[in-house]
């Protein structure tokens, strides 16, 4: 069977193998991250190109049918394509190394979650060489998507259900290895926080993506196969649209903000070298979030006509959303307050994320409040606001997990200089851009338009946010730059590189061996490795003698499952224009993919072991990757 | 290979679905998938009461005229029994008995065929007899989605379980297959249970509301 030696020493085919076929959580953190910087890049274009149509009035950069494809394009990309996935890699990359795993419970469905994540996105950008992208905005209303001509809605709905699929296998991975998969001694309340809001963003996406996917089912039938739920015409309701994507959608922030919180909360206190102030409230403030995160969907919809009751209820739910909200922001300043500073990248990114994002919040208790909310609807101080917690909260957060881990993912440092230039260029840029859109807004500037007239006092301040976004740009280059930089020159720092390490994934030697952990780890508190640490220990005790390591073997299977999908898609999209090839297609591909269920369903896989002589051998090097 | 490992009813543990790290996170983990898929259901059916009766014209049947009770008491009958009898092979499994659990689960996939069999009778009834179809109104396209989803879950179940019990014919039962088979069970259990909602709601609700 496979050995150590085996898995060193590839060529470049052999390494694009053996990413096609990986199981192993940390490759496939790096296959989210790759792919996930990728869409990320592809939506920054696109928002260049909304600042460069904005920047001036009459301006006709782009038409007006072409902008609606670009921002429809930006939102839905950046959300499903970009800040899921990245934080997906985090999770990957970091989570089963915190609680003491040396897998995630389901390595399979982790590589299935992440090729129909792929696939369903690269249906959805291939819309753009095939007729077009689509249109409707990121939320697709459908009595907008119902009446978009042409095909791009159709790569909207089946694009965001195969990757939606996905998404929820991750979920249920995520909450499976963390109730299962705990190295002895590591309690639900000895939990780093990072795992701790994987934990509930898992289960937030456990009960969010079924109404995602009902919705998207029934958006299907009504553009593809003739049924009527939206159709008044036919007695349907297009509002049952809006509450099933925002009964998803709601939820969904906080599936991508409680990890950015996580992230952050392993900051603080590795800079401040303190341990976390108020641990015990920060977890219940966690879970409360993702607990009332479920019942304010509707105050999207305050302007659709619920009603003053129905209202009201939404007004109060979301409201009360702030208080847990506001116990993290304190229990982050207090554990700032009076510790050891360290200005590092990753630090200086998440002190600038608490004022930042406190903004944003403010900004959502105003629209919180219903009546107020039928001044800002579909104006940009609703685009001012979202864009305060998304970048202000989740973008930010994902820079400083990249320098913050990018030692734990690669074993080498991205350089601090570039980093806080990248820091100071991005930070003002995002400021500059936004801060102003709110007064663009309570000035009467609608959301989603073209372009708007000279002469009504809105030149100035989206000048101003175009100006803005050039420099957000100019620090992701320098980002990317500092990433290019930093893999050639390649000096490996080995474990710990911060230092200051509090918890266990920076207690295994780096590079992270494949299995992880030789041996498992007995956790004895909150901050397992900084115990240790105190008691003059480099290491962490093991909880258990050297034996064989089981392992999980690689599987071609979740590429092929996923790719059926994908070519089933165009089938059900293409058979709409009575193209005689598009049903067989569509049975093509379901067959791909059902017969590839199919062999992994009869095929045993028993995975392998790692002998306890080889491991000895290996405990020398170091561990390999 | 510990999975492989053969055993007597002496032997055999008491919840073999349970018995290794792989069974503990697989039983788990569909668990959650269970409460997923709840969910999505919940989202089916609030869709169905929206649209429940909405159609364009007063020519177009509505849900008291469709349904025929006799019919689908048969097919409540057909889905709880083949239930209970699922049950029946998950006792035989968990005592090791695995040709009574292969006689258990055949009777189990007989009686969902049936099942099937007389939804597709029922489909077929309401589109000559009604022109009920998925396309005539949304009250179609709801009923149809809601209805269709389960009947999807049970071919899918079906396919699965008859998928083990012929891969597995020749070697019996082991810590590998026995939580292959305990999901199944459960797998069918929870579309029983979707179809006691669907038969309270659509059928029972549609008859008297």
């Amino acid at each position: 069977m496979s050995t150590i030696a085996q898995t060193q020493k590839r060529g470049f085919a052999g390494t694009v193998w053996e990413y096609l076929t990986t199981v192993d959580h940390k490759k496939i953190a790096i296959l989210y991250l790759i792919a996930g910087g990728f869409f990320f890049l592809i939506g920054g274009i696109e928002a260049m190109m909304i600042r460069i149509q904005l920047a001036v009035p009459n301006n006709d950069f782009v038409s007006a049918g072409l902008f609606n494809e670009i921002i429809t394009m930006h939102g839905t990309t950046m959300i499903f394509l970009a800040a899921m996935p990245l934080l997906f890699a985090f999770m990957n990359a970091v989570m089963p190394l915190q609680i003491g795993a040396r897998d995630v419970a389901f390595p399979f469905i982790n590589a299935l979650g992440f090729w129909l994540f792929f696939f369903g996105g690269l249906f959805l950008n291939l819309s753009w060489f095939l007729g077009g992208a689509p249109d409707a905005g990121w939320t697709s209303y459908a009595s907008l998507s119902l009446a978009s001509e042409g095909h791009g809605i159709d790569f909207y709905v089946l694009g965001l259900q195969i990757s939606g699929f996905g998404t929820l296998m991750g979920g249920i991975n995520f909450l499976v290895t963390i109730i299962n998969m705990r190295a002895p001694g590591m309690t639900y309340m000895r939990m780093p926080l990072f795992t701790w809001t994987t934990f509930v963003a898992s289960a937030l996406i456990l009960f969010a993506f079924p109404p995602l996917t009902v919705g998207l089912f029934m958006m299907m039938f009504d553009r593809m196969f003739g049924s009527g739920f939206f159709d008044v015409a036919m007695g349907g309701n297009t509002i049952i649209w809006e509450h099933f994507f925002w009964i998803f959608g709601h939820p969904e922030v906080y599936i991508l903000i409680l990890p950015a919180f996580g992230i952050f909360s392993e900051i603080f206190p590795t800079f401040a070298r303190k341990r976390l102030f108020g641990y015990s409230s920060m977890v219940f403030a966690t879970v409360l979030i993702g607990f009332l995160g479920f019942m304010v969907w509707a105050h999207h919809m305050f302007t659709t006509g619920m009603g003053p009751i129905a209202n009201a209820i939404f007004a109060v739910a979301t409201m009360a959303i702030a208080v847990p909200t506001g116990i993290k922001i304190f229990n982050w300043i207090l554990t700032i307050w009076g510790g050891s500073i360290q200005f590092t990248v990753p630090m200086i990114y998440a002190i600038s994320f608490i004022p930042s994002f406190v903004m944003g919040g403010v900004t959502g208790v105003m629209q919180a409040a219903a009546p107020a909310d039928y001044q800002f609807h579909d104006s940009y101080f609703i685009v001012a606001h979202f864009h305060y917690v998304i970048v202000g909260g989740i973008v930010l957060a994902l820079l400083a997990g990249c320098h913050f881990y990018w030692p734990l993912m690669f074993g080498t440092m991205l350089s601090e200089k570039l980093g806080k230039v990248t820091f100071a260029l991005f930070f003002t840029g995002f400021h500059l851009t936004f801060f102003i859109q709110h007064f663009l807004g309570l000035m009467g500037m609608p959301r989603r338009v073209w372009t708007f007239l000279p002469g009504q006092g809105l030149e100035t301040g989206n000048l101003i946010s175009s100006i803005g976004a050039a420099f957000m740009a100019a620090g992701v280059i320098i980002f990317l730059f500092n990433v290019v930089m930093t893999q050639v020159k390649n000096v490996q720092v080995g474990k710990d590189p911060w230092k200051d390490g509090r918890t266990l994934e920076w207690a295994i030697p780096s590079p992270t061996p494949f299995y992880n952990f030789k041996q498992l780890p007995l956790v004895r508190g909150l901050d397992a490795y900084w115990i240790e640490k105190l008691e003059g220990k480099t290491e962490m005790t093991p909880a258990e003698p050297v034996g064989d390591i089981h392992m999980p073997n690689n599987s071609f299977v979740p590429f092929v499952i996923s790719l059926g999908l994908f070519i089933a898609a165009f089938g059900a999209m293409y058979q709409v224009d009575d193209k005689a090839w598009a049903i067989p297609v569509l049975i093509i591909g379901m067959g791909v993919t059902f017969g590839a269920m199919l062999f992994r369903s009869i095929k045993d896989d028993h995975g392998y072991h790692i002998h306890k002589e080889d491991l000895l051998d290996d405990a020398d090097k170091g561990g390999t990757r | 290979m510990a999975a492989e490992e053969k055993f007597t009813p002496q032997t055999w543990p008491a919840s073999p679905e349970q018995a290794t790290l792989e069974g503990k996170n697989k039983f788990l983990g569909f668990w959650f998938f269970l409460g997923g898929e709840t969910v999505l259901f919940a989202s089916l059916f609030a869709t169905y009461l929206a649209l429940k009766d909405s159609v364009p014209s007063d020519s177009h049947a509505k849900a008291a005229d469709l349904f025929e009770l006799p019919l689908v008491f048969l097919m409540t009958m057909l889905l709880l029994t083949s239930s209970l009898t699922s049950v029946f092979a998950m006792y035989h499994m968990k005592n090791y008995n695995f040709k009574k659990m292969q006689q258990w689960l055949f009777i189990t996939v007989a009686l969902g065929l049936g099942f099937l069999a007389c939804e597709i009778y029922e489909f077929i009834h309401y589109y000559h007899a009604y022109e009920h179809t998925f396309t005539s109104s949304a009250f179609g396209s709801a009923f149809y989605t809601l209805v269709g989803f389960h009947g999807g879950h049970v071919i899918f179940g079906l396919g699965w379980i008859i998928t083990l019990m012929i891969r597995n014919a020749k070697r019996g039962l082991n810590l590998y297959n026995a939580p292959k088979f305990y999901l199944a069970s459960l797998y069918w259990h929870f579309i029983d249970v979707v179809w006691v909602f669907i038969f309270t709601v659509v059928y029972l609700m549609g008859m008297v509301g």
